[in-house]
């Protein structure tokens, strides 16, 4: 008979062979249903796993759309870890856009290059009061952060609507909702010729390596991980709960809003409806995949943007459903909550 | 009296991952006997009830329940049976009455007119005073307990569980509980009584069983045996003794004058003019029955509640009602919490990491964390104090009760605190540990700290306060010296009786209470 007993300790080994099984997990899965849709699985694990990684144009695509998913889950691993739970990325990545994108308008032919600094500070500056509208709310009035920050979300869609449907469209643009293309002092420098890739990546690299020392190397961050660990403890310890949900939100806001100015300044290059991308979402998936620990956020950033680009490419060559890039994030996720269970678990045969 | 034993117990053992919780216990329990199980925390006591209560499963080893075989799966066929239990930690649900209470684990068939009436009957038979109409967040402890009991009773059972019935009673309530355990005892109810109350069990229980690290270690008849050689028993060894002393206390440190404050919790506290004055080289004690303020208090001595207002928290002068527990903490106030786990110190944690909660003396410029500094304290306190551990960095919630507590006393201790706060120094502690808790308090009162300790164990105050005070309903009786204070006044003052100030007697008089 199959048991499941608890560990006297929790696994170290499983806490990190978990996420690694869920991937085997998925992608066996992953197969089996490309069988089911009669397609070749050998074929849509090649499209999957090698074609992102083939050239090196297509290894840039693949990092290029890692950076924002993994500048936003940085943020949630730091609100998640104060047991802050911010669901609206989404809204504070948009907000970022907004105001980076409003700034980048102003410039013209012949700004110099600060206008990227300003775009960048801007976007940042619009995530954060997006968020801070969320930490209000709760710090004030105790709403559910996590209610709000969602609903806030829907709130930033329609004000991007109303802006590039309305005072932000481009006259020229032959009545499409979009702004004009921003002038090229404003978008982000590239790095290589040849490739979309941009300055957003080594950002994203440093502010990892910035959450990982002010979590695990500063009072501060010790402070904030206490009130998700234990609340009564972080009282007694007098670490200000209060203190923690403006950290954690603004943090997060922040870098949601980083992203954001980083994908319009980037690679889209002008403001259309279609910015809101799911990466808010999907970056909850990259924490939590990620163990909420920056390191494994920045393998996890990569992995689910081999989703994306593999799901893009499904679709084009293979005929796949547009679907197939969130049928395996919610893979993934639930092979990861159910390899977990080892983490803390063990199955044991026979009586 | 028969001979087939009510309950016979034969090679019974549980285990658990990475430890076994009862090794081959064989236990005999004679009808109508009153049979104390004996042992320090973590001996398995409480274990080997669950095992007999049905709620788990024993590994191997065979159960007799008057003669015959049983197999106990759950609490429902243990109650089939005859065995009822009463838990530690009651299982009442505030907002519904008594009655309602009872009715919900019984036959549905009844109504609530029937239970009224059967709880009634058998309060009265046993001599409890219980209204079944009240609802339960108006009953002091004593009285749930009670419900807790009349819930047992009702369903007639031929054995009764006990687990620490007296840790939440005043004395003189423990005396009324022995009056009903006697009672049932006389009419030939088994009564299976866990305690490590040394002289309880001695005034108590004709038979014991001592049980040491998951074995049974010896059986004796407790009237017959001393407390030392019953704690030798129970420990393997005999207890540190501590030092007596005398000296004048020194120059005023805590001050608290006149603090009122309304619970945050509907079901709390209220605090009502509160003075307390605990000088240099002094322990001063609070007795009194739990969810009688102590809680409450010491959030506003901690800086946890900052709600007090300003003047009413003083220390050495300075005015501390509304500082931070970091600000105290600065100004030399340390405290250790009641719940080790989850307050004192995060579960999941290493040691190391849980003395960041109140020493900050590896954080450098900006808040930089120097980890090998932070080991080191770790490393330090657990060799000063003694404390059993796997090293700085074993999460805090691998370590037992005991020595999880001697880390946190040590923690607040190694800094040489002006003021220590202690509440429940002791409480779940095995006997060694806690001894060496005591003598690490006296230790530092002598090296002219102030320390407050709150505790529901009378003994343990007796032993080390110098002065005591009782809080009973939100009020804090006047002080008396340990040489003039007996287990009756004490007693007497937990229910709120003390004499009151000439010039307050008036106002007190109509807001006493008694809780018989």
């Amino acid at each position: 008979m199959l048991r499941v007993e608890l560990r006297a300790q929790p696994s170290r080994v499983w806490s990190y062979a978990s996420p690694l099984l869920a991937l085997v997990l998925t992608v066996l899965i992953g197969m089996a249903l490309f069988v089911l849709l009669g397609k070749d699985p050998l074929r849509g694990l090649q499209v999957f796993f090698w074609e992102p990684i083939r050239t090196p144009y297509a290894l840039g695509e693949l990092l290029l759309k890692a950076t924002p998913l993994l500048l936003i889950a940085l943020g949630l691993a730091v609100c998640f870890r104060s047991n802050v739970w911010n669901i609206g990325a989404e809204g504070q990545f948009v907000l970022g856009a907004l105001a980076a994108g409003g700034v980048a308008l102003l410039a013209g032919p012949d700004s110099g290059r600060w206008m990227v600094v300003a775009v960048l500070l801007a976007g940042v500056a619009g995530g954060m009061v997006w968020a801070g509208l969320t930490a209000w709310l709760r710090d004030r009035f105790h709403a559910n952060e996590i209610l709000v920050s969602l609903m806030l979300v829907y709130v930033a869609i329609q004000l991007l609507g109303f802006l590039v449907y309305g005072p932000w469209k481009d006259p020229l643009g032959y009545n499409f909702p979009q702004t004009k293309t921003f002038e090229a002092a404003a978008r982000m420098p590239r790095l290589f010729d040849g490739s979309r890739l941009n300055i957003g990546l080594p950002i994203a690299l440093a502010l990892a390596a910035g959450i990982w020392l002010y979590l695990f190397r500063t009072l501060s961050g010790f402070a904030q991980q206490i009130g998700g660990l234990a609340p009564a403890a972080a009282r007694f310890a007098g670490f200000s709960s209060r203190r923690a949900l403006w950290i954690a939100l603004l943090v997060s806001g922040g870098l949601a809003g980083l992203a954001g100015a980083l994908e319009v300044a980037g690679p889209l290059g002008q403001l259309t409806p279609y910015v809101p991308a799911g990466y808010g979402f999907a970056a909850i998936i990259v924490a939590f995949v990620g163990r909420l620990h920056p390191v494994g956020i920045v393998l996890s950033a990569l992995l689910m943007s081999m989703f994306y680009i593999g799901g893009e490419l499904a679709q084009s060559r293979l005929g796949f459903p547009k679907s197939i890039t969130g049928v395996f994030q919610g893979l993934l996720l639930f092979s990861l909550l159910a390899c977990d269970t080892l983490v803390a678990y063990r199955i044991k045969w026979g009586k | 009296m028969s001979s087939t034993p009510r309950l016979e117990l034969t090679g019974v053992t549980k285990r658990y991952p990475g430890v076994v919780a009862n090794d081959n216990i064989a236990l005999s329990v004679a009808p109508g006997s009153i049979h104390a199980i004996l042992g320090e925390n973590g001996a398995g006591k409480s274990t080997l009830m669950k095992l007999i209560y049905g709620v788990a499963k024993l590994d191997a080893g065979v159960m007799h329940f008057n003669g015959q075989q049983v197999q106990v799966r759950n609490p429902q066929e243990a109650r089939a049976l005859g065995i009822s239990m009463v838990f530690q930690h009651f299982s009442l649900f505030d907002t519904l009455t008594v009655a309602e209470n009872v009715w919900l684990g019984l036959d549905k068939h009844l109504s609530l007119r029937e239970v009224v009436e059967r709880i009634e009957a058998k309060a009265s038979e046993y001599g409890l005073e219980l209204d079944p109409r009240r609802p339960v967040h108006t009953l002091s402890v004593g009285e749930r307990q009670r419900v807790e009991i009349v819930r047992a009773l009702l369903t007639r059972p031929q054995l009764l569980i006990l687990d620490e019935p007296t840790s939440v009673l005043t004395p003189q309530a423990v005396e009324s509980l022995f009056v009903v355990l006697r009672q049932l005892a006389a009419e030939g109810c088994s009564i299976l009584y866990i305690s490590h109350k040394l002289h309880e069990i001695r005034e108590l229980c004709r038979a014991c069983t001592v049980m040491r690290a998951g074995r049974v270690v010896g059986h004796c008849d407790p009237s017959r045996e001393t407390n030392a050689s019953l704690s030798r028993l129970m420990m393997g060894s005999e207890p540190e003794l501590l030092s007596a002393r005398d000296q004048a206390p020194g120059a005023l440190l805590l001050d608290v004058r006149d603090l009122q404050l309304a619970s945050e919790d509907p079901f709390g506290t209220d605090l009502q003019g509160i003075s307390l004055q605990v000088r240099a080289g002094e322990v001063v004690g609070i007795a009194g029955v739990s969810g009688n303020g102590q809680g409450e208090l010491l959030c506003a001595l901690s800086g946890e509640d900052r709600r007090a207002a300003p003047g009413s928290v003083q220390l050495a002068g300075v005015d501390l009602s509304q500082a931070s527990p970091g600000l105290r903490r600065k100004h030399g106030l340390h405290f250790v919490p009641e719940e080790r786990l989850g307050r004192g110190a995060v579960p999941t944690l290493g040691l190391a990491h849980n003395v960041l909660l109140t020493r900050h003396d590896a954080v450098g410029p900006l808040g930089w964390l120097r980890l090998g500094v932070l080991r080191a304290q770790a490393d330090e306190i657990i060799a000063r104090y003694k404390v059993k551990a796997g090293g700085p960095d074993a999460a805090a919630r691998s370590l037992s009760g005991g020595n999880l507590q001697k880390f946190i006393v040590g923690r607040e201790i190694d800094c040489n605190p002006r003021v220590l706060i202690v509440s429940q120094p002791t409480w779940g502690v095995d006997v060694g540990s806690a001894a060496h808790i005591r003598a690490e308090i006296l230790a530092l009162r002598d090296a002219g700290c102030a320390v407050l300790v709150v505790s529901e164990e009378l003994d343990e105050l007796f032993e080390i306060s110098d002065r005591l005070h009782v809080i009973a309903d939100g009020r804090l009786s006047p002080s008396v010296p340990r040489t003039e204070a007996t287990v009756e006044r004490i007693g007497a003052w937990m229910s709120g009786l003390w004499p009151s100030p000439p010039n307050q007697q008036a106002i007190n008089a109509e807001g006493e209470t008694a809780d018989a």
